[in-house]
């Protein structure tokens, strides 16, 4: 039976107690949110933080604001954002990622911050310390050999998050708050695409907001590759935000892949594609075709990679056919495992 | 030294516990309080054996901390029984329909489902299905569970519970 290694646990309940904490221990803490990701990863050593700090405590990590736009607290479980009519109705994508997150007894302990901050995976990562220790650990941790591709400088694990290519899609914001100060970004720059340095967060910072802007005229959706429909992380993920103009024209457009690098992939090429355009089917066809490039799936996680690769465009097609408003509820229960809402 | 005293409600009853941080709350349960109801599947939440209830919603105590459930309500399969002497009526339709081989993922099963019929008195297939979507069953197919699930719907709505 695998069990936690010991830490100090810290409780505290405001974001100022909470960010003085961080201040103090620095990189011996770390921050639990759901614990879902962390605390399984703490019992197979992939984490061993001397202090632990909660945020549950701190009930102004679940505020929902609506405003001009909606803020939506960190620390909200992925159940309670389910239950937000104003996220199902304007923010569908978000929505939809949030409802294949996991399992439902996950999704009532997991919170949004967690998901937004979860821990890249690779298949020679996520295993006990002693299978790591019998391929002498790997770059990512304990390692130095990258074993997904052996001449890799950087490590590939692979970002899984479900919420984060939807929130960049969504054109989300994020407040990152430590006692010396706050700062607002783009979520999309809170990654970078290393599998071992993923994010951008100090030490002593707390994720504590997401920041979505007002959706009058878009549109958005979230389709997902795995192998259960059940209970698995994705090995694709498509967020695709479409702005129309009343005649149905693309006036803007985010198209995010997840699962296929460190980072959720924003495709800037295939937005200036369809940028001035009505989404017929030649157009998305061949904004498929330009959104997929950007994807690297390696082999480092479930179902073959060139196999991967060949339907990531079909992926972004099914989006962008959803969105456009073709029903294609069937085809999403068959190919996605998945209920439009 | 490192150890938190706690109060909390484990099937009805407050309990003062001294527990150390990295003290789970399925260990908790099972090793302190003595409660072997809840099982110790995989520990990393992929099956839901040790599926319980906190503050009525199912979770995966194995990824619980006991220190979090600090003032908190928690309903193990011990305590869904209100007379303690007859089997709620989920469990007897586990019975009746055979939902049970080697029972492993039962208790965590059960749990799952008496929160569904709880939020959701008359569930169809597919959200029976979605309910029980983090309890791994490696015996039966599902086919009995489901089953068993829609007897002790249709038997709470029978009896106006």
């Amino acid at each position: 039976m695998m069990r936690l290694p010991p830490f100090r646990f810290h409780a505290p309940e405001t974001l100022e107690e909470a960010a003085a904490i961080l201040a103090d221990k620095g990189s011996d803490a770390m921050i639990l949110a759901g614990g879902t990701d962390l605390l399984p990863n703490m019992k197979r050593g992939q984490h061993t933080p001397k202090h632990l700090l909660t945020l549950r405590r701190i009930s102004s990590l679940r505020d929902v604001r609506n405003g001009s736009g909606l803020s939506i607290g960190a620390g909200l479980t992925l159940t309670q954002l389910l239950s937000n009519q104003t996220i199902r109705k304007d923010y569908t994508a978000l929505w939809q990622a949030a409802k294949v997150v996991a399992t439902p007894q996950l999704r009532n302990m997991a919170t949004l911050g967690g998901n937004i901050c979860l821990d890249t995976r690779c298949n020679f990562y996520d295993q006990s310390k002693e299978w790591r220790k019998a391929i002498n650990y790997c770059l990512k941790k304990d390692g130095d050999t990258c074993w997904v591709a052996t001449s890799s400088k950087t490590c590939l694990a692979v970002s899984s998050t479900d919420t984060a290519p939807a929130l960049v899609a969504l054109g989300a914001r994020i407040r990152l708050v430590s006692s010396a100060g706050e700062r607002v970004i783009r979520l999309e720059d809170f990654y970078n695409n290393d599998g071992l340095d993923y994010l951008n967060r100090r030490a002593d910072e707390i994720l504590s907001e997401v920041i979505l802007e007002p959706v009058s005229g878009w549109k958005s959706t979230y389709w997902k590759l795995r192998r259960r429909g059940s209970f698995d992380f994705p090995v694709l993920a498509v967020a695709v935000a479409v702005k129309f103009t009343d005649d149905g024209t693309v006036e803007d457009a985010r198209i995010v892949l997840g699962a296929v690098a460190s980072m959720p992939m924003l495709s800037t090429d295939a937005a200036e594609f369809l940028i001035g355009k009505k989404i017929d089917d030649e157009v998305i066809r061949e904004t498929g075709r330009i959104a997929a490039k950007i994807a690297r799936p390696v082999n480092n996680t479930d179902l073959d990679p060139p196999w991967r690769k060949k339907v990531i465009p079909e992926f972004i097609r099914y989006a962008l056919r959803e969105v456009r408003g073709d029903d294609i509820s069937s085809l999403r229960q068959r190919v996605a495992h998945q209920s439009r809402s | 030294m490192n150890t938190h005293v706690i109060e909390l409600i484990v099937n009805g009853d407050l309990r003062e516990v001294a527990v150390r941080p990295n003290l789970t709350l399925l260990q908790l349960l099972r090793d302190h309080l003595r409660l072997t109801g809840t099982k110790h599947g995989c520990g990393t939440g992929d099956c839901g054996a040790c599926t319980v209830l906190l503050d009525g919603r199912p979770v995966n105590s194995c990824l619980t901390l006991a220190v979090e459930a600090r003032n908190r309500t928690i309903t193990t399969i011990e305590g869904i029984s209100t007379s303690g002497t007859t089997l709620h009526p989920v469990q007897q339709a586990f019975v009746e329909k055979g939902a049970v081989q080697c029972g492993y993922c039962t208790p965590g099963m059960i749990m799952s489902s008496v929160h569904l019929l709880r939020t959701n008195p008359d569930p169809t297939e597919s959200e029976i299905r979605h309910a029980i979507g983090g309890n791994i069953c490696r015996c039966t197919g599902y086919t009995k569970i489901i089953e068993a699930i829609e007897t002790a719907a249709r038997a709470k709505k029978g009896s106006g519970q």
